[in-house]
């Protein structure tokens, strides 16, 4: 049953009404403007009779006295085969198909099903009637791309259910029945569609496991240094121009994962376009398919209604669950969760509660700890293991971490990629700062002999930082040759071109047969006494590694490169002591 | 029948509250007394206590002055006849032209759907070595000029307006001086360009609240050219007294400050604005220029820092150049791949190499011993200064590029420039 009420104030996106009936916290409200427009909404207060709203379009034009619904549900999506390849809004709104009904702009008050209700899906049941079974068995799958989709029982099922019917193999469409089930006389009908709401974690797993297995980047400086597991979380903080939307960018072309969930949320509507526009002609190394169709792109802009960013993150975490659920390794992508959080507060503004630091609401640490817990590595029912990924970029006010959002995210992550604005400045791309940033997980390179060359990262620093102030002159050759090894290091392995074709995915034999050649340099004793010269081999080597990084693997460009490596480090310049 | 309410009840900074019914959120109202009129907008409901904020200031305000409301929120009108007219940050003539009633459309309204958009594509032309070569504007692009009071930055600015071919040139001033206004109108005259330009000027002894219209107003008639298929390049200065003008309307409202005493929402302010540039499929498009000063040289002072977060680069101006360090386009990558295979290579390498100069230089001041290297680079980046980034360069871009190898060749061995061997094989200048 729903309820209704009249606007009493209308201040920004937030909207308060005064309620008949009851009412339910976090429910769907719809404002009616005097031209008959309903405008989406959530409730996000009750105080008495009044019930706060943050109202998901703009609000021009409402008025007091205007008519308001409640719903009884909260604010949920739609899940189900056909979710792949989309690019929705924060409320699961089809963009494209928006265009297509309302025009150029996002005009208020146009909601569209999530699902495309016209396609036929290949069904193959998977039970028998008879089956007993529990929430999020599975019924049946079809493919969706080159997915197995498995049409779950529903996610709200209490208790063992039996399969009544099920649908025999063939075409169905989402919203047709594909199985009845039965418990003490009640049954139920279920389709391919499930509805779940956005603020409760979705998760139906015999257990929680802990990540083990690197979610491979192609990054060297991720895989190797600070690298990411499967269920694991990471954090990109950074200011602004740092590098923080390419890295997600690269992330999500070359990420060894089955899906990729994109949250563009609070940013450049111009750097989702790129990702709309490109991957539908992008292939997947992997699969050979279009990037386009392991991809879910949710996209609140910056310009688009700050209510509906506050909640399109929630949109993007709960799709991952999903296809968790239905048994993928899915990578969620937000960029940025600063975006989020000052969507946050300007709501906690609105409802004039006591401000935290910054003006950030209390809670916000707890919200961001909540976030990322929804990610994570599951044992499903049938055994199966599944996980969901979780990287968020972060952007600090005047590129300070010490802030309430980066502080907060700092506290539960598994990995930092911090980024700094003396890498981007000198270009040194991917901007990762090899020393601030750290990782909990493990690469694909042993621990050991990357934190050996990671020394080189610190000695290499604290060195340049005294020839700043004793000069050149003033250090010693065998200092100078370490600070040379350190910057070679960085040059030909922790750099990486993401606009070379061959240089931007390194896949891990490369990585690893990289490591190699760099760790025979940085253990390489020199026979040299004269700067200069020395600065000059290490010209000529840094040179010769960077050719070797453009050239494809295993081509005879690489084996050239690879050959003129080694007369270096054979030459008498490099020979032994 | 249009209803007249005769009490105000409170009036506060610009803001003035009256009991109302019946009227809807950011609807528009008109205010008048002995003072004179003005227009008011409707920021707040409450009950019955509508909260307006009059766009002339509340001075000599009376409680008993009349309002009326006009069922619309702010319109303006649209048409051909807009071109080569002047008007206020507000939308009236500043030209005694008379004012334009046809075709009135809303301003500020809903964003772009993103599904529509085109990738920018097209370069923008400059003739500025250190834009087209290193930091390349592109079509559609919404790029700030960070500067200190003080710097080229109008005339940057104008610069770029007259080269860029664009069909129709919108000119937002916000808190001008008056002999900036006449310097951008002068430079359009001189140009040929005034009609096609349209001009929108908030003065620094403009009412406030008006200075926030502005880019809204400039904004609105900009998309309608560009849904007509318009190239439209908007130029707004100076984005600080907008967002200065922001501050001030929350602290009337008695909005909890976030930073600095700017309002919590500044990014979505700031945004809402910037993300009108557009390439849309039919051929129209916005390219969005703005002006923001930095107080104190501070970047991470909150209308920079904000803006820097939201736009597609920045052009940094210190010391009358444009400085290739804290400058960047980052929309570049979308063009300089299509002009001519050297073109990314020189914008690293010449970038680089004038990075290690300045370091070096930096360790020339402390007394340091310079070695053959050092001195190699101190040279470079002296030619590098003189003929790439000075202001006088006026260059297309492959002679530009043309100029970057050859001062590579005066200075160093092919090796030591970090360019791939290959393209330092085919471009290197034979002595
Ligand atoms: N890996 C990279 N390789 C080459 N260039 C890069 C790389 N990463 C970033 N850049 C350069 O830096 C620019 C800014 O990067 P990006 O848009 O990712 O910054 P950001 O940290 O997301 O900034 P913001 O917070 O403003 O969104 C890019 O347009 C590009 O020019
Ligand atoms: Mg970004």
């Amino acid at each position: 049953m729903s309820s209704t009420g009249r606007i009493v104030t209308v201040y920004g996106n937030m909207v308060t009404a005064e309620v008949e009936g009851t009412v339910r916290q976090n429910a769907v409200a719809y404002c009616q403007r005097s031209d008959g427009v309903r405008l989406m909404s959530e409730i996000i207060r009750i105080r008495g009779k009044l019930a706060d709203m943050q109202v998901f379009e703009l609000t021009r034009g409402l008025k007091v006295g205007d008519p308001v619904e409640i719903t009884e549900e909260l604010l949920s999506l739609e899940l189900g085969p056909g979710l792949i390849g989309m690019v929705y809004d924060g409320l699961q709104n089809p963009l494209p198909e928006m265009a297509a009904q309302v025009g150029k702009f996002l005009e208020p008050g146009h909601y569209l099903k999530a699902l495309d209700r016209k396609r036929d899906w290949d069904f193959t049941p998977l039970v028998a009637p008879g089956t007993v079974l529990t929430a999020a068995e599975n019924l049946g799958k079809v493919k969706e791309n080159i997915f197995d989709h498995f049409i779950m029982a529903p996610f709200t099922l209490n208790g063992e259910w039996k399969v009544k019917s099920i649908a025999p193999a063939g075409k169905y469409k989402v919203d047709k029945e594909i199985a009845v089930l039965e418990k003490d006389g009640q049954t139920v009908s279920v389709n391919m569609i499930q509805r779940w709401p956005v603020r409760i974690p979705l998760g139906i797993y015999r257990e929680r496991l802990l990540p083990t297995q690197t979610m491979v980047t192609k990054q060297r400086i991720i895989d190797t240094f600070f690298p990411i597991m499967l269920g694991g979380t990471y954090c990109i903080p950074g200011p602004f121009g740092a590098g923080k939307t390419v890295l997600q960018q690269i992330t999500s072309r070359h990420a060894e994962i089955d899906l990729v969930i994109v949250a563009a949320c609070g940013e450049r509507a111009g750097e989702v376009v790129e990702t709309l526009r490109e991957f539908p002609h992008l292939k997947d190394p992997r699969t050979g398919k279009t990037l386009i169709e392991r991809t879910i792109i949710i996209c609140n802009t910056s310009s688009m209604p700050v209510a509906a960013r506050e909640s399109s993150v929630y949109t993007a975490i709960t799709l991952g669950e999903y296809y968790r659920q239905v048994g993928l390794n899915v990578l969620l992508l937000a960029d940025s969760t600063s975006r989020w959080a000052q969507a946050l507060r300007e709501m906690s503004g609105r409802l004039e509660e006591i401000p935290g630091e910054e003006a950030f609401p209390a809670y916000l640490e707890s919200s961001i700890a909540r976030f990322y817990e929804r990610g994570g590595i599951v044992e499903l029912k049938d055994g199966r293991k599944a996980s969901l990924t979780v990287g968020g970029t972060v952007s600090p006010a005047g590129g300070n971490f010490e802030e309430p959002v980066t502080q907060g995210t700092l506290k539960v992550v598994g990995a930092f990629l911090g980024l700094s604005y003396a890498r981007s400045y000198a270009r040194r791309f991917p901007a990762i700062d090899p020393l601030e940033s750290w990782s909990k997980y493990a690469g694909v390179i042993a621990h050991e002999k990357v934190a050996w060359a990671h020394g080189f990262l610190k000695r290499g620093k604290s060195i340049y930082e005294m020839m700043q102030v004793v000069g050149e002159e003033g250090t010693s050759i065998d200092d100078f040759v370490i600070y040379l090894k350190s910057e070679f290091l960085d040059n030909v392995y922790l750099q990486q071109n993401s606009f070379d074709e061959v240089d931007a995915a390194c896949p891990v034999d490369r990585q690893q047969h990289l490591f190699e050649m760099v760790t025979n340099v940085l253990k390489h004793k020199f026979e040299i006494t004269d700067k200069a010269r020395a600065r000059d081999l290490f010209f000529t080597l840094t040179e010769q590694f960077r050719d070797w990084n453009y050239s494809p693997w295993q081509s005879d460009q690489m084996k050239t490169a690879e050959n003129a490596i080694k007369a270096t480090m054979s030459s008498k310049e490099a020979a032994h002591a | 029948m249009r209803k007249f309410y005769t009490k105000i009840d409170n009036i506060a900074g610009n803001v003035a509250t009256l009991k109302a019914t019946g009227v809807g959120y950011e609807e528009l109202a008109l205010v008048e007394g002995s003072w004179g009129k003005s227009l008011a907008q409707v920021i707040r409901v409450n009950g019955d206590n509508v909260s307006l904020q009059v766009f002339a200031g509340t001075r000599g305000v009376s409680t008993g002055d009349r309002v009326s409301f006009t069922g619309h929120s702010m319109r303006f009108s649209f048409s051909d006849d807009l071109f080569g007219r002047v008007f206020s940050g507000g939308g009236e003539a500043r030209d005694n032209r008379g004012e334009l009633t046809d075709n009135l459309i809303e301003v500020g309204g809903p964003a772009v759907n993103p599904a529509i958009r085109l990738m920018p594509h097209r370069m923008i032309p400059t003739n500025i070595p250190m834009i087209d070569v290193f930091n390349t504007l592109v079509e559609g692009q919404k790029l700030p000029i960070f500067s200190i009071p003080g710097e080229p930055y109008n005339e940057l600015l104008a610069r770029i307006a007259l080269q860029a071919e664009a069909d129709v040139i919108i000119f937002g001033g916000m808190g001008l001086k008056y002999d900036e206004y006449l310097f951008f109108k002068n430079r359009l005259e001189e140009g040929g360009a005034m009609n096609r330009s349209i001009m929108f000027i908030h003065t620094a002894s403009d009412p406030v609240v008006e200075c926030l219209q502005t880019p809204d107003i400039a904004l609105t008639v900009a998309e309608q050219f560009a849904i007509k298929g318009k190239r439209v390049l908007v130029l707004l200065t100076d984005m600080t007294n907008f967002a200065n003008a922001l501050k001030e309307i929350s602290i009337t409202m008695e909005q909890i400050p976030s930073n600095r005493g700017y309002p919590g929402d500044l990014y979505s302010q700031l945004a809402s604005r910037y993300e009108k540039a557009v390439v849309f499929e039919e051929g129209g498009s916005i390219t969005l220029m703005a002006v923001t000063t930095m107080p104190g040289d501070d970047v991470t002072h909150p209308v920079p820092d904000n803006t820097g977060y939201i736009t597609e680069g920045q052009f940094y101006l210190k010391g009358g150049v444009i400085d290739p360090f804290g400058s960047l386009s980052r929309l570049k990558q979308q063009v300089n791949g299509k002009t001519r295979d050297d073109h990314r290579a020189i914008m690293d390498g010449c970038i680089q190499l004038y990075a290690k100069c300045r370091e070096t230089r930096e360790k020339r001041a402390m007394g340091f011993e310079m070695s053959d290297w050092d001195n190699k680079l101190l040279k470079y980046g002296e030619s590098f200064e003189k003929q790439i980034m000075s202001f006088s360069a006026n260059i297309g871009l492959f002679d530009a590029l043309q100029q970057c190898w050859n001062i590579l060749a005066e200075h160093f061995e092919p090796r030591e420039t970090g360019i791939r061997s290959n393209l330092c094989d085919q471009f290197w200048p034979k002595k």
